[in-house]
């Protein structure tokens, strides 16, 4: 007897206290893991885009396990995508500012002129720097697609 | 220390062929998550914590910090893999995957 999606969406209890319980307790260490993956990126594995994913993951299983309009009051849309765009913002801004003071594009070196340290201290930093901003971006928009494609771009229920 | 380290790894080699050998062997969808779900949780508790404490061999600060990331790795699998086996069997069984049964014309 196989049913349709509708049917079987329709028949899904509202509330799973297993899977809440266990989500609720992972979801806090899941995103330590994933700052601890950013702020680590720039020497050790890992970095900006991986760290991104691990927090988006986190909210895409609040939704899995709460449903869509819960992850939506966690993360508001609102807040998505301003973080979405000043992720993006980070980004190429650290890199444009870097062309403007007469180095190459995101070369880090160059902002000694800003703040007065050593030159191999601001590539390390700089680096630091440009992850922070890949990983506000992939993580917002890793959660972003996930609403759109479970609530087939209405954003109201999914899954 | 290496006596103790040689019995969980046999263990968890032990638990990992059983719960293969029924994911392939099992009849349906259910069993065969029944096989896998618990089987390998169990293989991969005891391969982890063999790891960990053949880690410790010569204790450090270091070797001790990756003991302790390897058993939060284990705990995590252990609360994790028999969630994700209930999670799926209940999607299955809202679905309407039927189970198996030994007679075919006892089936509805």
């Amino acid at each position: 007897m196989k049913i349709s999606m509708q049917e079987a969406r329709d028949r899904i209890p509202q509330r799973d206290i297993i899977l809440e319980t266990t989500v609720r307790l992972m979801v806090p260490f899941i995103q330590l893991y994933g700052l601890y993956v950013i702020v680590h990126g720039h020497y050790s594995p890992g970095g900006g885009f991986q760290g991104g994913v691990v927090l988006g993951a986190s909210v895409i299983l609040l939704a899995l396990a709460f449903g869509l309009p819960a992850s939506k009051e966690y993360l508001t849309e609102g807040t998505d995508i301003i973080m979405a765009n000043v992720g993006a913002l980070i980004f190429t801004g650290i890199a444009a500012l870097c062309a403007l003071l007469g180095g190459m594009f995101l070369d880090y070196s160059v902002l000694t002129k800003i703040l007065p340290i050593d030159p191999i201290s601001w590539r390390s930093h700089g680096i630091f720097l440009v992850e922070v901003g890949v990983g506000m971006g992939v993580m917002t928009i890793m959660v972003s697609i996930y609403w759109d494609m479970a609530s087939a771009g209405r954003l109201d229920e999914g899954l | 220390m290496n006596w103790i380290v040689t019995f969980l790894l046999v263990g968890g080699v032990f638990f990992l062929a059983i719960g293969t050998i029924g994911l392939l062997r099992l009849p349906d969808f259910y069993s065969r998550l029944h096989a896998a779900g618990k089987c390998d949780t169990l293989g991969v508790t005891l391969l982890m914590t063999a790891i960990a404490l053949y880690n410790l061999h010569a204790p450090s600060f270091g070797s001790v910090l990756v003991s302790w990331k390897i058993f939060a790795i284990v705990f995590f699998i252990f609360m994790a893999s028999p969630t994700a086996t209930h999670a799926m069997t209940k999607a299955a069984m809202l679905v309407g995957v039927e189970p198996w049964q030994k007679k075919k014309g006892t089936r509805k």
